[in-house]
């Protein structure tokens, strides 16, 4: 046990991604062409319309966190089938296809880095595992993310995305709502700050959970945000939806997200927030056990 | 409505009729038929046992959605005196698909809250078929957080299809309302005894569903998704309901074993909706069972195992195999981790040693 910590300790660099350097990538917005080592310097923001792409857990974490700062938590753990799920797939054969393409256990990593003159404790959730669903993995390293950060007085945040619950893991799942909310009860308590990102898209159970509960919501530029996914719910009332209908810049004007921020201010923005919420009257930041 | 039977229950209604055309019989003709009576009724008993105690998970979801099936009101009558409703969550507008207000069961003062469903076209208009709009999660909160400052225990009472997917329910941010409802649940410093008495829909349900006790009817259901929602994206065809039912793991049983819910109450041969008056009484007495228990503990420990109650959820594995460590440095130092924590779902979650599991494909991302 004493090596756990060892174990768990990495550093992770960012050379692996899913779309080498050197090939070429159409913006789904305004049709350009790219080159994906243009498109990967400018942060996966297309310079021509500033779409903003999904992007990998791996380039989040270098785009937000002081290089060679991060030790990883709980990255062994990984999702079982407990229900024996038998779909037209298995739930087995569905994690191992998620594993084999990302590289990656689950769909979320968590950690402590360092952001600024903060250490913080850090979650990305990675959309290309599952949809980011979540699961007991993804509920158990967030919930643990957010104990840790009581126990280290560390602020929280979580980059979102997620599909919502993992309906192979049955009711468990759903639980995982609970579980992480509690958990955010007591960080709540605690007094200390959590700052929630929403990237594209962030929906149903993560949304109905830790998502929202941010003592600030930010949100990347156009990112799809909302609880029933926009089908179900044309299909359920039979309406027409409204331009830009769950979109971030919907949310913002209907009162949910603090902040609309392209990805090239968002880590000077959480820095920004995380100088205010951790220092007292006097200017102190708060002490900080890092 | 009233004649409303499913397809497994037409044995059932078929000797029901005939039960009540011997009756007819016997009162127009003056003879004396009791003891033919007394067989057809003692056959019917044992048809309704036999029939109810072997459905499939899709037919107990169909049960749970009975349409003769007590609802939330229902049992408030039955179960509870002097119910005072209390409306509206101060922001928007009143809700009618979540209702609450003070009532007391068996001289015990509560805050009671349930989702209601429609008996007809009108009632279900009204609350919208038993799916809350965010102001129903927000006024369930208000009457919680006044029961809190009362001390009064609080029952939630849960039958719900799920939140309602819609344009205003986004605009509203049902999300934010359902998420703020399990934080704050965990705070309230009161016993909290949820029930799903039908449908448990997902964030719809759980949105009122974190609690010190969680029980469940026999034939009630709890799940991540409905059936057919299950189906329509796993096996791209909502018909597959029955064999989704059967993969989600959401009956009763299902979940006491996966310790997701603490309690069955038993219904009465035939389901809810054969016997209201006797499941009423089943339920109003494991109530006042678990507010009994629950009212002898203190506020503090109530809250402590109410986190742990809901932390202990969840199954996972954990790789134990020796790793190397990257060899090139960061500039921060290793932490020690409490090993204890790795204990602490002692029982729930599998240690995986050499069971087949994907052999740590992470490390790749980081060579
Ligand atoms: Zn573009």
């Amino acid at each position: 046990m004493a090596l756990f910590g060892r174990r768990n300790y990495s550093t992770v660099k960012v050379k692996k991604r899913d779309i080498p350097a050197g090939m070429w990538l159409k913006c789904p917005a305004c049709n350009e062409i790219m080159d994906t080592t243009i498109l990967s310097q400018a942060l996966w923001v297309c310079p021509k319309c500033s779409y903003h792409f999904q992007v990998t857990r791996d380039d989040r974490l270098a785009m937000l966190v002081e290089a060679g700062t991060f030790e990883e938590w709980d990255r062994e753990f990984y999702s079982v089938d407990a229900l024996g799920f038998t779909g037209v797939a298995s739930y087995t054969a569905k994690l191992e296809e998620n594993i084999q393409k990302t590289g990656c256990k689950d769909a979320v990593m968590c950690g402590r880095g360092r952001m600024g003159t903060h250490d913080v404790a850090l979650a990305i959730m990675d959309f290309k595992f599952l949809g980011a669903s979540m699961g007991s993995v993804v509920g158990e390293k967030i919930t643990r993310l957010i104990e840790r950060a009581i126990e280290q007085d560390l602020p929280v945040v979580i980059c979102c995305a997620s599909g919502g619950a993992r309906m192979y893991e049955g009711l468990f799942s759903l639980m995982q709502m609970a579980k992480t909310s509690g958990a955010l009860a007591k960080l709540h308590q605690r007094g200390l700050p959590y700052i929630s990102l929403l990237t594209h898209p962030t929906m149903a159970g993560v949304m109905a959970s830790y998502a929202t509960l941010g003592d600030v919501i930010l949100a990347e530029p156009g990112a799809l945000i909302g609880f029933a996914g926009p089908r179900v719910i044309k299909e359920t009332t039979q309406q027409d939806l409204p331009e830009g209908f769950q979109r971030s810049e919907f949310l913002l004007k209907h009162g949910l997200v603090d902040k609309v921020v392209p990805r090239k201010e968002l880590r000077e923005t959480i820095i920004q927030l995380l100088d205010f919420m951790m220092s007292d009257n006097s200017g102190t930041v708060r002490a900080d056990s890092g | 409505m009233s004649s409303f039977a499913l397809p497994f229950e037409k044995p059932i209604v078929e000797m029901e009729n005939k039960l009540k055309e011997l009756r007819t019989f016997s009162e127009n003709q003056d003879i004396d038929v009791s003891l033919e009576i007394e067989r057809m009724q003692k056959k019917i008993k044992e048809t309704k046992a036999d029939i109810y105690s072997n459905l499939t998970a899709w037919q107990k979801v169909q049960v749970a959605r009975h349409p003769l099936r007590p609802y939330t009101r229902d049992y408030i009558k039955e179960i509870a005196t002097g119910f005072i409703e209390l409306h509206g969550d101060r922001i928007h507008r009143d809700d009618r698909a979540i209702i609450g207000g003070f009532a007391s069961i068996g001289g015990r003062r509560v805050m009671v809250i349930g989702t209601q469903k429609g008996r007809d076209t009108k009632s279900n208009l009204e609350c919208n078929f038993g799916c809350a709009h965010p102001e129903g999660y927000r006024k369930a909160l208000r009457l919680m957080r006044m029961a809190a400052k009362f001390g009064i225990p609080i029952i939630t009472l849960i039958d719900t299809p799920g939140a309602f997917p819609g344009i205003e329910s986004e605009e509203r941010h049902i999300a934010e309302a359902i998420a703020v409802n399990l934080r704050e649940m965990f705070a309230l410093p009161v016993p909290i005894i949820v029930t799903i008495i039908g449908e448990g829909g997902s964030g719809g349900a759980l949105g009122i569903g974190v609690g010190d006790r969680v029980l469940i009817l026999e034939n009630a259901y709890y799940s991540v998704i409905s059936p057919e929602g299950c189906a329509a994206i796993l096996w791209k065809d909502r018909t597959y309901a029955d064999k989704a039912a059967e993969a989600l793991k959401l009956t009763s049983e299902d979940l006491l074993e996966q310790n997701l819910a603490d309690q069955i109450v038993q219904e009465p041969p035939g389901g809810a909706h054969s016997d209201p008056k006797t499941m009423a009484e089943t339920l109003k007495k494991a109530l006042e069972e678990n507010l009994e228990q629950l009212g002898k503990t203190p506020t503090d420990t109530l809250i402590e195992q109410r986190y742990a109650k809901f932390r202990g959820m969840g199954v996972f594995g954990e790789e134990q195999k020796e790793e190397i460590a990257p060899a090139d440095t960061g500039n921060s130092s290793p932490r020690e981790e409490d090993a204890s924590r790795e204990m602490d779902q002692a029982g729930r979650h599998s240690k995986d040693d050499n069971t087949g599991s994907p052999d740590s494909p992470a490390q790749k991302s980081s060579d």
